[in-house]
Formats: C-alpha cells, sequence, structure tokens
C-alpha cells in the first residue's frame, strides 16, 4: 500500500515531536492506543491563560499513518480554543491526509488523543 | 473430524486456555497422518480437496492453540468478542502510560552505554507483564458473568500491546547482532 505524499511528509519530518511536563497545571495530556495493532500515541497541550491553545506535542509508536494524523493534529490546534479543538473530527485529519479506508483508525486515534488531552486539561482546572 | 468444530473440538482437547503443549503436538501429529495426501491419492478429486481444506484447518488451528495470544483471542472469539479486528476500545490509562516509557526506553536502547543489557532487561520486563496479564486473563475467561468476559478481553488487549513491544526488541535484538 501506497502511502499518501502528506502522510510521507509528515512521517520524514513530523512536526512537534516531545514531551511537555505532564504535571504542569497549564498542560492537558492524552494517552491513547490502538489493541489490534498495539499503537500508542501521546498528545499534549499547553493552554493559555485566554483559552487558547499555545503549544502541542507529541510522541507516537506506530504506523506512518498514526504518525501523520497525531502530528498533523499538533500542527492544526495550535492557536485553535479548546472549543474549537475539541470538535475537530477524525474525517477532517483523514480527508487531509488522504488515509486509505483500512487507515481511518488511524485518523480515530488522532480525534480521541487531542480530546483524551483536552479533557485531562479541563479536569486539572476544575472545569 | 468436522472443520465446523472449533479448534479445540477438532483437537479433541478441553476448551480451556490451560493447554498441554506436549498433547496438542502429539494430536497434531496423529491428525497429520490420518490427513495426509498419500491416504487420499486413490480417491476422488473432491475428496482430495476436501483433506486439503482440512490440512489448512488442522494448521491453522495449531498454530492458533500453540501460541498464548492467538489462543486467548480465540478463546474469546468463542465468546463473541473480537480484540483482533476491533477499531477502538478504552484501555487503562496507566498501562497506556507504562507502554510509553517502555517503548521510549527501547527506541533509546540501541544508543545505550549497554544496549545488550538494556535490551535484555526490556524483554524481561515484557514478558512478566505477559504472565501477569496470561494469568488474569486464565481467572476471568473461567467465568460466566458479563464482567468477567470483559476482564478477559482486556487482559488481552493489553497482551496484544506487550506483545508488538516484545517483537520491537526482537526487532532490534537482531539489528544488534
Amino acid at each position: 500500500m501506497a502511502y499518501s505524499e502528506q502522510v510521507i511528509d509528515h512521517y520524514e519530518n513530523p512536526r512537534n515531536v516531545g514531551k511537555m511536563d505532564a504535571g504542569d497545571a497549564t498542560v492537558g495530556t492524552g494517552m491513547v492506543g490502538a489493541p489490534a495493532c498495539g499503537d500508542v500515541m501521546r498528545l499534549q497541550i499547553k493552554v493559555g491563560e485566554n483559552g487558547v491553545i499555545e503549544d502541542a506535542k507529541f510522541k507516537t509508536y506506530g504506523c506512518g499513518s498514526a504518525i501523520a494524523s497525531s502530528s498533523l493534529v499538533t500542527e492544526w490546534v495550535k492557536g485553535m480554543t479548546l472549543d474549537q479543538a475539541a470538535d475537530l473530527k477524525n474525517t477532517q485529519i483523514a480527508d487531509e491526509l488522504a488515509l486509505p479506508p483500512v487507515k481511518i483508525h488511524c485518523s480515530v486515534l488522532a480525534e480521541d488523543a487531542i480530546k483524551a488531552a483536552i479533557e485531562d486539561y479541563r479536569k486539572k482546572q476544575g472545569q | 473430524m468436522d472443520i465446523k468444530q472449533n479448534y479445540f473440538e477438532f483437537y479433541g482437547l478441553p476448551e480451556a486456555y490451560d493447554l498441554d503443549l506436549g498433547q496438542l503436538a502429539d494430536r497434531h501429529l496423529e491428525l497429520q497422518k490420518q490427513l495426509h495426501p498419500d491416504r487420499f491419492a486413490h480417491l476422488s478429486d473432491q475428496e482430495r480437496r476436501l483433506s486439503a481444506q482440512y490440512t489448512a484447518y488442522l494448521n491453522e488451528g495449531y498454530a492458533t492453540l500453540r501460541s498464548p495470544l492467538l489462543r486467548a483471542q480465540y478463546l474469546l472469539k468463542q465468546r463473541g468478542i473480537d480484540t483482533h479486528n476491533e477499531s477502538s476500545a478504552s484501555i487503562d490509562p496507566m498501562f497506556l502510560m507504562q507502554q510509553m516509557e517502555l517503548r521510549e526506553r527501547v527506541e533509546e536502547a540501541p544508543s545505550h552505554a549497554d544496549p545488550d543489557s538494556e535490551l535484555a532487561a526490556l524483554d524481561q520486563e515484557v514478558v512478566a507483564a505477559m504472565s501477569e496479564q496470561q494469568a488474569a486473563f486464565r481467572r476471568a475467561i473461567g467465568g460466566t458473568s458479563e464482567a468477567e468476559l470483559e476482564a478477559a478481553a482486556a487482559a488481552v488487549r493489553k497482551m496484544q500491546f506487550l506483545d508488538k513491544l516484545s517483537r520491537e526488541i526482537e526487532r532490534l535484538e537482531d539489528e544488534l547482532y
């Protein structure tokens, strides 16, 4: 199966790979996994006082599509409000990366990851 | 013999997670002999096709029952849960955190001062975690309640992550030598 150019681009030059301090109250951490393929994904956001996402980092152990999906999400959510980021749909990710049907679950994983990160942040803030 | 039987029935073994692997191997040899193509040479095309089908089923069954992970997946599937093909399932976040840490250590192992011992240590951890999940599965799959079935599925999902990790460790070990 051939990867799309968009996937290859994110796979070869992943954006925002890294780790933030999960103990920081302004950081939300989303940890998700796909048991069928054993992929694990960590996506973190740093939220400013105005409720806007200032920075995002990810680390994904998985296939090219899973790496590209999480890389793309970290790019997209920077500058978004939490509500905007929570509205991201996996179909937008899949469209942008031209994922084939068998790889749609990778974009679902990335959507789950950003939602989990937002939830973690809100829990920390007592929202 | 009947390919409508499940693998345990086909092999004439009790349908349980604990399996005598020696007995399985013996049964496999016996069935292989019974199905040997030479014994079907004088028969019709249809009967020979049937024998080939049985042999394929036998081999699939052997591979499935022999592997602790595939056997667990199979037992669950018999109870209506397919953890191998499901697209999403919620996983205990603590477990995922540990998986992430282990993956990071595996990734960094080649640049470790002593990659061999680091990989061996990681392998040991994965083996221990795998036995823990196998024990949890063994306890749960014996039960009949919904909650026990769900606990059995949760254990198999964790085994699937650990299996991926152990194959990654093996791959790196191969690369080092």
